[in-house]
Order: structure tokens, then sequence, then C-alpha cells
């Protein structure tokens, strides 16, 4: 009984597809957070960049970024919605081989991107340094995302579009505008691999953030928005808390994200009407990001005793904490006073990793444990992992983030001190880096939390795999003699 | 309400997908379209022009090494800031870059008017070992662009693209012309593509960046675009606030 039901939704669902970019996930995860480990022990002890141009920090920090947002993030993303698009629609997934092109393109975009960092190839455009050939690359594989999604949503037996589907749509939608807009560029020939972006100076540079803080609200937030609808309640038991105020936070985030890239230039040559209207939208932004931690969180109530036998249930309610979290120091990192204080410092760092270690990376642990183990009709092989890898994780970010506040907060003062009696500059820059150094080793180390928790977690979901495979097996031993015995 | 239900919506994919559509575009119609058309956004000064050859080369290895990464180039209105960097930072001075290089993060000091500040020796010398110069130093050797010959052979298709892009290199008579009305001559034949490579292997020459004349390496290049940064401008010949009324 127990292999004919997993054999019917292997059938009525295209599960192959979601399997190979969830362990995909985890290969980006674990080489894009041990790049990320590597960068910052660079800046503790640069002799670790070794002359090698190849790892400096300049061309490996986007090789870290890549990795984790598209790479981990991105395959995690394809994988959950592939996976949520089918169950909340009970339908099998459009085009199978189309769907495989996604697969592909999207792995093959981003392991060019890193090595071609490593080489020297950027547009210099922060999230965006891939050049122009993967440019288009993402492209074609993006459309190809897209005519996936809302063929099989159109297949869907249910009238009702899920509302965790809502927010994936609108992250594949966003994501497509933006990298289009911000990727206008000329090659220098057909045969270089170099361009020059079409906009420059004060144009290009709201284009950028725009583009950039965009990559956080629809790739980064929105579409990790459509994993919790989906997999908090699953997990939970329970339905999700409002329906109603899903419905409101999901239209004023989609509206009001697309105005605050701007806070990223305050205090620039960009022209303040401009910095000052993306402020006063960041402060708004308050409200539905909190309408939906809020609408993940209350979906526990009256199951919260699950939080202590079911660590995978922690990962998602710490997720959605960090995620409230970020999103009340966002705001207030966005007000110009702030902004004077913590722009070009660690204070940035540490605030765009309390969102992604914290928020995305959690959701993406908590999501992928669930799912897993039901893509391969199995039990996870360990939750004694799970409950290692989620203090392993948890005491990372906590290290992490409260070094770069010190860090931030820290080099912002030192850069505005005055000497009281001449009101000269009291610090050269030159010590305000010196005093970077011990906040930087304990990043290091919260970084090192991290990545072992996220080490374990690859090691218990390939154990998982392979404890399916040996059940399948057996299954297959027993019928088979009992064919032979009839 | 009654006229209306969400469920309209949540039931009819393609409504969905436009409705989104018609609220993520507001936004970045809003802030970024204007640009392209209020005035003032760039203000009017003297001096502002396009890289020469050489210094655009420079500025190629300079995003290549992804200095842009711990280096801002914008300098903001601030007491201390200008007592550190100089002048704030015009929107006028990146006017030609393609793309911009102000930064995000400053895990070295700001780059924006470093043009002049320190000599080229002392430039070659903190590429190769930055401790050398500055021992508390967290920035990594560049030791390679000391051995690296510079390449330069697309240095016109180089120009070419950004010139599409609308930067005003030159390659007509006409094109040349206007250039000597906006720019004098002396600037307009260093902006002259079909000259290109001369203009870049002459400028190096003279400039003698890297401190060895026999070889044209990355370095003369870097060091070419570092002494010019925040240079163009001379702030002396504006009033004070003067540039207040383009914020």
């Amino acid at each position: 009984m127990a292999q004919s039901a997993a054999v019917d939704t292997q059938q009525q669902y295209n599960y192959a597809i979601i399997k190979k970019f969830s362990i995909m996930a985890l290969v980006w995860g674990v080489l894009g957070m041990a790049a990320g480990l590597y960068a910052a022990l660079e800046l503790a002890y640069p002799f670790l960049n070794f002359n090698i141009p190849e790892i400096t920090f300049g061309r490996l920090r986007p090789v870290h970024t890549t990795l984790v947002i598209f790479g981990f993030g991105g395959s995690a993303l394809f994988a959950t919605s592939y996976y949520v698009v089918q169950r909340t629609s009970q339908a099998r997934l459009y085009g199978d081989g189309l769907a495989n092109f996604t697969f592909w393109g999207w792995q093959l975009s981003v392991g060019l991107g890193a090595l071609s960092y490593m080489f020297g190839i950027t547009q210099s455009r922060e999230y965006a340094e891939f050049e122009w050939p993967i440019d288009i690359l993402i492209t074609l594989t993006w459309v190809a995302y897209f005519w996936v999604y809302v063929q099989t949503l159109r297949r869907r037996s249910q009238p009702h579009i899920y509302v965790a589907n809502w927010f994936y749509i609108s992250f594949i939608l966003a994501t497509a505008i933006l990298h289009i807009f911000n990727n206008l560029a000329i090659p220098v020939n057909l045969f270089s691999l170099k361009s020059y972006s079409l906009f420059s100076g004060v144009q290009d540079a709201m284009t950028q953030w725009w583009y950039g803080h965009n990559a956080v609200g629809f790739f980064l937030t929105a579409a990790f928005l459509g994993m919790m609808y989906y997999f908090v309640p699953k997990q939970a038991g329970r339905p999700v808390y409002s329906y109603r105020l899903s419905i409101i936070h999901f239209w004023a985030l989609a509206f009001l994200y697309m105005w605050v890239g701007a806070h990223h230039l305050h205090w620039t040559a960009l022209p303040d009407w401009t910095s000052t209207l993306a402020a006063t939208f960041s402060v708004m932004l308050l409200l539905p990001s909190w309408g939906g931690m809020i609408n993940g969180i209350m979906t526990l109530s009256g199951a919260w005793h699950k939080l202590r036998t079911d660590p995978i249930m922690l990962f998602m309610i710490t997720a959605l904490s960090f995620y409230g979290m970020s999103t009340f120091e966002g705001p207030l990192m966005s007000l110009k006073s702030v902004n004077a204080l913590s722009h070009y410092t660690d204070w940035t760092i540490g605030h765009v990793h309390s969102g992604a270690l914290g928020w995305v990376a959690l959701i993406s642990f908590g999501s992928l444990y669930h799912m897993v183990p039901r893509l391969y009709d199995t039990k996870l092989w360990s939750l004694r992992l799970v409950y290692a890898h989620f203090f392993l994780a948890t005491i990372g970010i906590v290290l992490y983030i409260t070094a770069m506040w010190v860090a931030g907060i820290g080099q912002g003062l030192l850069l505005r001190a005055f000497d009281d009696q001449f009101g000269t500059l009291a610090y050269t820059f030159i010590e305000t880096v010196t005093f970077l150094h011990k906040p930087y080793v304990v990043r290091a180390l919260g970084g090192a939390f991290f990545v072992s928790g996220i080490v374990l977690m690859a090691v218990n979901i390939a154990m998982t795999i392979r404890q399916a495979k040996v059940e399948q097996a057996a299954i297959e031993a027993k019928i088979a003699s009992k064919l032979a015995r009839a | 309400m009654s006229f209306f239900k969400h469920e309209s919506i949540e039931i009819n994919a393609g409504l969905l997908i436009a409705l989104t559509m018609v609220v993520i575009s507001i936004g970045g119609l809003v802030e970024i379209v204007p640009l392209f058309y209020i005035k003032n956004t760039i203000e009017k000064v003297e001096g502002v022009r396009p890289y020469t050859p050489l210094e655009l080369r420079g500025r190629d290895i300079y995003q290549r090494e992804g200095c842009y990464l711990c280096h801002s180039q914008m300098i903001r209105p601030f007491r201390d800031e200008m007592l550190r960097y100089g002048h704030y930072s015009l929107a006028a001075e990146s006017q030609y870059d393609h793309p911009f290089q102000w930064g995000s993060k400053r895990t070295g000091p700001d780059l924006a008017r470093v043009g002049g500040k320190y000599s080229n020796e002392w430039h070659v010398a903190h590429m190769i070992n930055p401790r050398d110069v500055v021992p508390e130093s967290i920035m990594p050797s560049y030791p390679w662009l000391m051995e690296n010959e510079l390449e330069y052979s697309d240095i016109a298709d180089r120009m070419r693209a950004l010139k599409k892009a609308g930067v005003p290199y030159s390659e007509t008579r006409e094109e040349y012309q206007a250039n000597v009305e906006k720019f004098g001559r002396e600037v307009a034949d260093r902006l002259n593509i079909l000259a290109a490579e001369q203009n870049l292997i002459a400028e190096a020459q003279a400039g003698n960046f890297d401190g060895d004349r026999a070889r044209l390496t990355e370095m003369d290049a870097l060091v070419a675009y570092l002494q010019m940064l925040g240079t163009l401008v001379d702030f002396s010949q504006y009033e004070e606030g003067h540039f207040a009324e383009f914020r």
C-alpha cells in the first residue's frame, strides 16, 4: 500500500524537478556561506587574500552574495514554488521539458556568474554583477519559469488561487521587471564579455538601488512569504490566522516596496525629493511587513506546544521573529538622521544578514526539512541534528548581528567625532579600521556557527535520501518475493 | 464595497497578474522617470569631461577588482566628510559614469576626491602592498597590477559602446568640433576615438604613473584614473552655497 500511494504522488506531481532544485539549494548554500565566511576572515586577517587575484575580497564578495541569494535562495524558491503550486492547485507541473530548462538555465547562470567574478568579469552592480550574456540566459530562464508557473495555475482543480501563489507570482513578475531594466547595457562588442550600463551617474544609481532594494523586497521577502504561507500552516496543522490580513498586506507590500530603494542614496547627489519619498514609503512599509509576520506567528495560536517538540516549527517561528525585527530595523535605518550614521558602515551589513540569515535562510531550512521527506516518502534521518542545526544557526546569527552593530555604530560615531577644543576630526580613518578588527573576528565566528549548521543539514538531508532509497528497495524486494511465491 | 469582491481576483490568474503588474510598476515610474527630465537634477558646472582612454581602462580595472565594494565615491554634505574628503559630490561629477561607482560601504575611505592627494609613487607602493605605507590597513595587495601589461586593443570599441550610451566621444569631424566648443581643443583631442590608442600610449608615457617608463602596465591605467578623481571641478570658482539650490 505504502508503495502504491508513493508511486501515485510521484506520477500525480512532478517531484523530480523539486528534488533537483532542493539538492542544489543545499549545495549552493554550503558553498556560498563558506565563501562568505572566508570573505569575513579576509577582512579580519588580510593575509588570507594570499595575493591570489581570484580570491581577493573584492572578487569573492560577489561570489558569496550571488551563491547565497541566487544559488541557495533562488533554488529554494524554485523548489518550494514548484511544490506549492502543484499541491495547492492539485495539478501536475506544466511542461516537464520547460521545467528542466529552468533548472539547467538557473544552475548554469549561478555557476558561470560566480566563476566570472573570480576572473574579474563583472558589471559592478551589487547583486546584479552578471555580465550581459548571463543576463540574457537569466531572462530566458525567467520567462520559462513564469510560463511554467502560470500554465500550472491554469490547470488547477480548485477555483481559488491560494495566497502563497500570489506572493510567488508577484516575485516572478517583479524580478523580471527589475532584472531587465537594471541590466540595460551596451556590450563593447559581440565577442567581448564587457559592457557599459546604459544609464550614468544619478539615474544609474537610482535604477540600481530600485533594483537592489527590490531584490530584497521581492526576491528575498515576497517570495519567502509565499513559502511561509504554505509551509507554516502545513507544519503547524492550523489554517492561516487571517485571510483578510493576507489580502491587505499582500497588496500593500507589493505596492509600497517598489518606492523605497532610494533610501540607499540618502545625502548623495540624488535629488532630495526622491530619497525623502523613499524614506516615507519605507516607514509605511513597516505595516504590511508586520502584517505578514503577525499572520505567520498567529497561525500557531492554539498549537504553541508544538515548539516544544518540533524543531522545524522552531525554525519557522524564529524566522518570522527575525523577519519582524529586521523589518523594524529597516524603516529605522531609512530615516535620514539615522542613515547619516549607519550608511557606509557595517550596520547595513548586519541588517541585511539579520534578514538574510534570520528570515530567508531559517524559513528555507524549515521548509526544506518539511518538504524533502515528503518528496522521498520517508522521515527525516535525524531530528536531533535538526535541533543542533537550529541552535548553531541561531547563535551564529546573534553573534553576527551584534558584532555588526558594534562595528557599524562604533565606526559611525568615531568618524563624526570632533576634538572639543580645536574642532578638528578626533580620529583618522585608519583608526576606525583598527577598531573594526575585534567585531570582524566575532562576525567570522558567528558565520562559522552558521556554516557548520548548514553542513549538518546537508548531511541530514543526504542521509534522509539514502534512507528513502533503502526503504524503497526493501519494499520492492518484498513485493518481488511475494510475486515469486504466487 | 458590495460591487467588488476580492474573490474575483482570487479565481482569475490573468486578473491577478495584470493588477500585480500595475501595483508594482507605479513606484519605479514615479521615482526614476522624472530624473531624466527634471533639469536641475544635474548641476551646471565647468570642467566635467568624459574619461581619457587611459583613465577609462583604469576605471575598468577598478571595477574588475571590486574596489567599489569597500570604497565609495560619494561625499555627503556633512562637516566630518568635508574635513576628511572635501566638497560634497555633485551629480554632475558622475554624469559620464557608466556605471556609477558611488558605492555603498566604506571599509576604506571615500575616493571621490582622492586625485592629487598622494603621489604616484605612494599609490604604486600602496597597491603592491598597502601595509608598506599604512601598517594597519586591511586592504588586499594588488601586485599583479604592476606585472600585467595593459590590454588596450579594444579601446576604440569601448569608447564606441560608451558613445552609444551617450558619452560625447567623437568619431566624425562635426562631433569633434562640438567637443572643441564644449570642452576646449586639448580635451576634445583626447576624446577622439580615432586617435584613442595613440592618446592612451602618449598619456601613459607623459604621466609615467607606475614609475616604469619601459612598460605600459595596468598600474599605469589605475593610478591615472585615481589621480584624476574629483579634480575636474574648481570649487573656488563658485560662491559658498551655490550648489545648494540644486538639491
